[in-house]
C-alpha cells in the first residue's frame, strides 16, 4: 500500500454537557487539527464528516456542520458510523489519486439526545424494538454470555473500569477521571445486570478531527507524519441471537488484516500501546481476545496480570478509554488521535515511553457488531 | 469582543422528531406473525446449505447468502442462553422496570430469540434454564403476541 | 498513484410506490442479487460493501449493521455513507474510492429506500435547522418552487417549458420496466399535445406555484446496487466496463437562505471540475448521454445551463428542439429519471447505474440509438448539493 499518514489531530474536551452547538464543536476540532498539522483549510483537498441522523435529530445531519468543516468549494462526503470508519474513508480518498490530503471530523452531543431511544432504534423494528431493548440491556446480555463462557465474575470486569478511570486522571480531555476501587464499581447502581453504573461508559459531548495526507501531501504541513501501517474493518451478523456474542470473529478478521498489512506477527510484543473501544467494562477483556492480545477465553487473565496497565508490557487505554468519555462516533476517532499523540511523544502525563507502534480500535452497532482496527507507526 | 457577549443567556429549544412509520414485515415475517396470532405456533426458516433454522424467520441466510426457503415448525419451549434484569426506564419499554430480557434458544431453532422473561425470581435465573412461551389471549400479529417466556 | 476503476455490474429492483411483500433488508437483498447476477459474480467475490439511505425514511439506526444479512456483509467490510438526496452518488463515489485507493478490487455499492414506510415530507423537514429553518420550511416542493419561480422571472420561461421536460421523462420511462411510473396514456401522443393537456387539466393539481403534480417526482420503494472493479480485474468481469473518468461534488450550502437562487452554482462548479479533469471542452458535443438527477421539471431546463450544455436561459430551446429526446443529440434520462422513479437513497445511484448501462450497451429498450463514449450522471439533494460522475467507454490513461 502506498504511504499515507496522519499529520494533524484535534479534539475538544469531553464533557457530560457542552454549551457549544454541533458546528461550533466541529469548527473547534477541525481548526485544532489544522493548527496541529501546521497548515490551513487551503491545504485540504477534500473532507469527510462523520455524523448520525438519529443522534443529531436531523435528517442529513452532515448539513448541520459541513460549513464548519470547511466544505466550501471542496469535494466532501459523510460516513454515518464510528469515527474509525471515517478515518478509513478519508484514507481511501487520499490514496485514490484524486486528493493528497483529507480532513476528517466527527462530532456528538449525547446531551441533546435520549440515548436509550436512539440505541433502541438500532434494533429491528419488527421483532426486537418493541421489547424496549437498547445499547445497555443488549450489552448486558453479551456480558453474561461472556461471563458464562470464561467463568468470570463481575469483579473481574470491574478491573477494566478501575484501570481506565485511573488512567483518565492523566488525560485533561477525559470526562471521568476517577480513582476508584473494584468495591466502588460493585457498589454502583445496577443498571442491567451484570452491568452497573461504573461498568458503563457515560453520555458525552465532544468532537475530534484528523488530517490525513499522502507522502506528497504531508509536505504541505509542518508536523512529522504518523504512518498508517495497516487497517482492517469487518462486520459480524446483525441478528442478536444469531451471532455468538461471546466470540470475536469479526474483530479477529479485522485485526488480522491490519496486522498483515503492518507486518505485526505477535501483537503483545510488536505493539507498544493500544487504544480500544471499551463502551462497557467487559468489552476490554473481550476485545483483547479479538485483537490477539490474549488467546480465546483468556482476556480476563490478561487483564488481571497487569500487563495492560500503564506500567505493564502493553498499556491499554492510557487515555482512560471510552468508559471515561463516550461521545458516540467521535470515540473511535479519539482512539486514533490518542494513538497518534502517543507515537509523537506528545501524550504528556499519559505517555507510554518510547511508543513506536500503536493500535486504535473502533466499533459500530450493538454489542460491537462491526469493527475497525488501525495500526500506526513512526 | 464585546463585553455583553459574556453575559449571554444560553437559550434551549426543545423539539421532537415525530415521523410516523409503517414497516412492511414482508411475506416471510408475516407468515411467522400470522402463525403466532392465529395458531400460537412458532415457525422458522431453514438454510439449505448450512442447515441453520432461523426464528424469527429470515428470507436470506446471512452466512451462506442463499435463500432460507424451507419452513420448519419449532417448539414453544427452549433454553435460556442469556438474560439481564433491567432497572432503568425509557419510553420504548413495554412495561416499567424491573424487567427481564432473555435470549431463548427454542427447541428446533439454531440461534436464539430475544424476548421478555417473567414468572421467575431474578435471583433464580440461570443460563441453561428451560423456559416456555406464554401467549397473550388477545393477539394482533406482533412479537408481543407472545407475552413472555417463563420457566417450565 | 490511485487505480483506474470501472463499473462491471448493475442491479435494481422493480420500483413501486410500495413493496408490501418485503421488508427493507429483503429489498436490499434483491438488488444485491441482481447486481451480482449482472456482473456474473458471487458474494464471495466481493471485497467490501458500502451502503446508503436516509435514516428517517425507514426509522432504522445503523443501517449498515441492520442490513448485514441481506446486503452480504456478514463477515465482510462494510460502512454507511449518507448525504441526503445525493446519497446514491455519495455511495457510488464511495465505492469508486474504495477501489481507486488500491485497497479493494471488487466493491459493491448499494443505495435503497422504502419511502412508503414513512411520511416523506415529515422526514425531509427534519433536514433543516431546528431553530432557524424547520418551523417555517415547506418541504422539498416549496424550495424547488421558489427556484422555478426565480428562473421563470429571470428568463421568461413558461409553465409549458417545464411541462415539456416532464413529458420527456415520462415518455422515456415507458421503455424502462423498472421505473415506478408508466403513464401509458401518453403512448403514441405528440409531446406538444401532452404538454397542452398537462398545463390545462384541472386534475393536474397545483401544489406550489408553478409546480403541479406532473412537475414533481414520486416517492418510491426501491434498491439498486453497482459493482465497481479495479483495472486489471474489471476487464475480466465485463466485456465493456464503464470506466469512471472523473467525479466531483460540491455541497457548499447548509442554510436554504444562502443558496444562489439565480444559478445552480454548485452544479456549475462540480461539472466544471469533472470536465476539466476529463479534458471535455464542448459538453453538448462530447457527452453522448446523460442521467441527470432532476427532482422536478424546471431543473431539466435550468440545470442544463448549469452543466454547460447551453447558455443561460437557453434550456427551453434545447428541450423543445428535441435535443434531449431519445433520438436527439444529447438524450437525457433514457431511464425516465427521478421524475418517474424516486427511491431516494437509491435515486442517485440509479443515475450512475443507468448511465453505466448506456456505456456497456446493456440498456435494452432504453438504450440510446448512438455510440456511447461518455455518459454523465449527477446527484442532487439538500441545499443545492451537486454530485457529478462521468463514465466512459475508453479506459482513462
Amino acid at each position: 500500500m502506498e504511504k499515507v499518514a496522519i499529520v494533524g489531530v484535534g479534539q475538544t474536551t469531553y464533557e457530560r454537557r457542552k454549551e457549544d452547538t454541533f458546528d461550533e464543536l466541529v469548527f473547534e476540532a477541525a481548526t485544532k487539527a489544522l493548527a496541529d498539522a501546521g497548515g490551513g483549510i487551503g491545504d485540504i483537498d477534500n473532507i469527510v464528516t462523520v455524523s448520525n441522523d438519529f443522534w443529531d435529530g436531523r435528517t442529513i445531519s452532515s448539513m448541520g456542520i459541513q460549513d464548519a468543516a470547511g466544505s466550501w468549494d471542496k469535494d466532501i462526503s459523510t460516513v454515518e458510523g464510528d469515527g474509525t470508519f471515517g478515518v478509513l474513508y478519508g484514507m481511501m480518498r487520499a490514496l485514490s489519486g484524486s486528493f493528497e490530503t483529507t480532513l476528517v471530523v466527527s462530532h456528538m452531543k449525547g446531551s441533546e439526545a435520549v440515548m436509550n431511544l436512539i440505541t433502541n432504534a438500532i434494533f429491528d423494528p419488527i421483532f426486537q424494538r418493541s421489547l424496549g431493548i437498547d445499547a445497555t440491556s443488549s450489552a448486558a446480555l453479551q456480558a453474561r454470555l461472556y461471563m458464562e463462557k470464561i467463568k468470570a465474575s463481575q469483579e473481574d470486569f470491574a478491573l477494566a473500569s478501575v484501570k481506565n478511570h485511573k488512567n483518565a486522571m492523566n488525560n485533561p480531555n477525559a470526562q471521568l477521571p476517577m480513582d476508584i476501587s473494584v468495591d466502588d464499581v460493585m457498589k454502583s447502581k445496577m443498571l442491567a445486570d451484570p452491568l452497573k453504573m461504573l461498568d458503563c461508559s457515560p453520555i458525552s459531548d465532544g468532537a475530534a478531527a484528523v488530517v490525513i495526507a499522502t507522502e506528497k501531501g504531508a509536505k504541505r504541513f509542518k508536523k512529522s507524519p504518523v504512518w498508517i501501517k495497516g487497517v482492517g474493518h469487518v462486520s459480524d451478523a446483525y441478528t442478536l441471537g444469531y451471532r455468538d456474542l461471546a466470540s470475536t470473529r469479526a474483530l479477529d478478521a479485522a485485526a488480522s488484516k491490519a496486522y498483515k498489512m503492518a507486518g505485526i506477527k505477535d501483537p503483545m510484543k510488536d505493539l507498544d500501546v493500544v487504544e480500544l473501544y471499551d463502551a462497557y467494562s467487559y468489552m476490554e477483556p473481550l476485545w483483547y481476545e479479538g485483537l490477539g492480545l490474549a488467546k480465546e477465553k483468556k482476556g480476563v487473565e490478561l487483564l488481571k496480570s497487569g500487563a495492560t496497565a500503564m506500567d505493564g508490557d502493553l498499556p491499554v487505554n492510557p487515555s482512560g478509554g471510552v468508559i471515561s468519555a463516550h461521545p458516540v462516533l467521535v470515540a473511535g476517532m479519539t482512539r486514533v488521535v490518542e494513538g497518534v499523540l502517543q507515537l509523537r511523544g506528545e501524550a504528556e502525563k499519559r505517555q507510554v515511553k518510547g511508543a513506536k507502534t500503536a493500535l486504535a480500535h473502533g466499533i459500530n452497532g450493538a454489542c460491537g457488531q462491526s469493527h475497525c482496527v488501525f495500526v500506526m507507526g513512526v | 469582543m464585546a463585553d455583553w457577549l459574556d453575559k449571554v443567556e444560553n437559550v434551549y429549544f426543545e423539539g421532537r422528531i415525530k415521523v410516523p412509520y409503517k414497516w412492511y414485515v414482508g411475506e416471510v415475517g408475516s407468515r411467522f406473525l400470522v402463525a403466532l396470532r392465529d395458531k400460537q405456533e412458532l415457525w422458522g426458516t431453514k438454510c439449505p446449505k448450512c442447515g441453520t433454522v432461523y426464528v424469527p424467520p429470515q428470507k436470506n441466510c446471512g452466512e451462506c447468502f442463499v435463500p432460507a426457503d424451507t419452513w420448519v415448525q419449532v417448539k414453544d419451549t427452549g433454553t435460556l442462553e442469556s438474560f439481564t434484569e433491567v432497572h432503568y426506564s425509557h419510553t420504548m419499554q413495554p412495561e416499567s422496570p424491573p424487567l427481564i430480557y432473555g435470549l431463548i434458544k427454542l427447541d428446533g431453532a439454531d440461534g436464539s430469540m430475544l424476548h421478555l422473561i417473567k414468572g421467575v425470581d431474578p435471583k433464580d435465573l440461570k443460563v441453561g434454564m428451560k423456559v416456555k412461551a406464554v401467549f397473550n389471549d388477545k393477539r394482533e400479529g406482533t412479537i408481543l403476541d407472545i407475552s413472555h417466556f417463563a420457566p417450565e | 498513484m490511485g487505480k483506474k476503476v470501472a463499473i462491471v455490474g448493475f442491479g435494481q429492483t422493480y420500483q413501486r410506490s410500495s413493496r408490501k411483500d418485503v421488508n427493507g433488508v429483503e429489498l436490499i437483498n434483491e438488488a444485491v442479487r441482481a447486481a451480482l447476477e449482472d456482473a456474473e459474480l458471487t458474494i464471495n467475490d466481493i471485497d467490501a460493501i458500502v451502503i446508503g439511505n436516509m435514516d428517517h425514511f425507514e426509522g432504522v439506526n445503523y443501517v449498515d449493521c441492520w442490513s448485514a444479512e441481506g446486503s452480504g456483509a456478514v463477515m465482510k467490510p462494510i460502512f454507511k455513507v449518507t448525504t441526503g438526496g445525493t446519497t446514491g452518488t455519495t455511495v457510488a463515489m464511495c465505492g469508486y474510492y474504495h477501489v481507486a485507493s488500491g485497497m479493494f478490487d471488487r466493491v459493491l455499492a448499494i443505495g435503497w429506500e422504502k419511502n412508503s414506510e414513512s411520511d416523506t415530507t415529515g422526514a425531509i423537514v427534519t433536514a433543516f435547522h431546528p431553530v432557524w429553518e424547520r418551523t417555517r420550511f415547506g418541504g422539498a416542493i416549496a424550495g424547488l418552487a421558489v427556484e422555478a419561480s426565480k428562473y421563470m422571472h429571470n428568463y421568461g420561461v413558461t409553465e409549458r417549458d417545464g411541462a415539456r421536460v416532464a413529458v420527456r421523462e415520462r415518455l422515456h420511462a415507458l421503455n424502462n420496466p423498472y421505473s415506478q411510473l408508466h403513464q401509458d396514456w401518453m403512448k403514441g401522443m405528440e409531446p406538444e399535445q401532452i404538454v397542452d393537456l398537462l398545463v390545462t387539466s384541472e386534475q393536474n393539481q397545483m401544489l406550489a406555484y408553478p409546480l403541479r403534480m406532473s412537475d414533481m417526482c414520486p416517492r418510491t420503494d426501491g434498491a439498486a446496487a453497482v459493482v465497481f472493479a479495479s483495472e486489471g480485474v474489471a476487464e475480466k468481469i465485463a466485456p465493456t466496463p464503464a470506466w469512471v473518468i472523473s467525479t466531483h461534488n460540491r455541497h457548499n450550502y447548509v442554510f436554504l437562505g444562502d443558496i444562489n437562487w439565480d444559478r445552480n452554482d454548485t452544479l456549475e462548479a462540480a461539472a466544471k471540475k469533472v470536465f476539466e479533469d476529463a479534458g471535455i471542452k464542448e459538453p453538448l458535443k462530447e457527452i453522448d448521454v446523460c442521467e441527470l438527477y432532476l427532482p422536478y421539471s424546471y431543473a431539466g431546463l435550468k440545470w442544463m445551463e448549469s452543466i454547460g450544455f447551453c447558455g443561460p436561459g437557453e434550456g427551453p430551446k434545447l428541450v423543445w428542439d428535441g435535443v434531449t429526446d431519445m433520438d436527439g443529440e444529447l438524450p437525457v434520462n433514457p431511464s425516465g429519471g427521478v421524475m418517474s422513479s424516486n427511491p431516494i437513497g437509491a435515486t442517485a445511484i440509479l443515475r450512475v447505474g443507468e448511465g453505466a448501462l448506456q456505456v456497456m450497451g446493456k440498456a435494452g429498450d432504453r438504450q440510446v440509438p448512438k455510440d456511447v463514449n461518455y455518459s454523465l450522471c449527477t446527484g442532487f439533494g439538500g441545499c443545492n448539493w451537486a454530485d457529478v460522475m462521468l463514465l466512459g467507454k475508453k479506459k482513462p490513461s
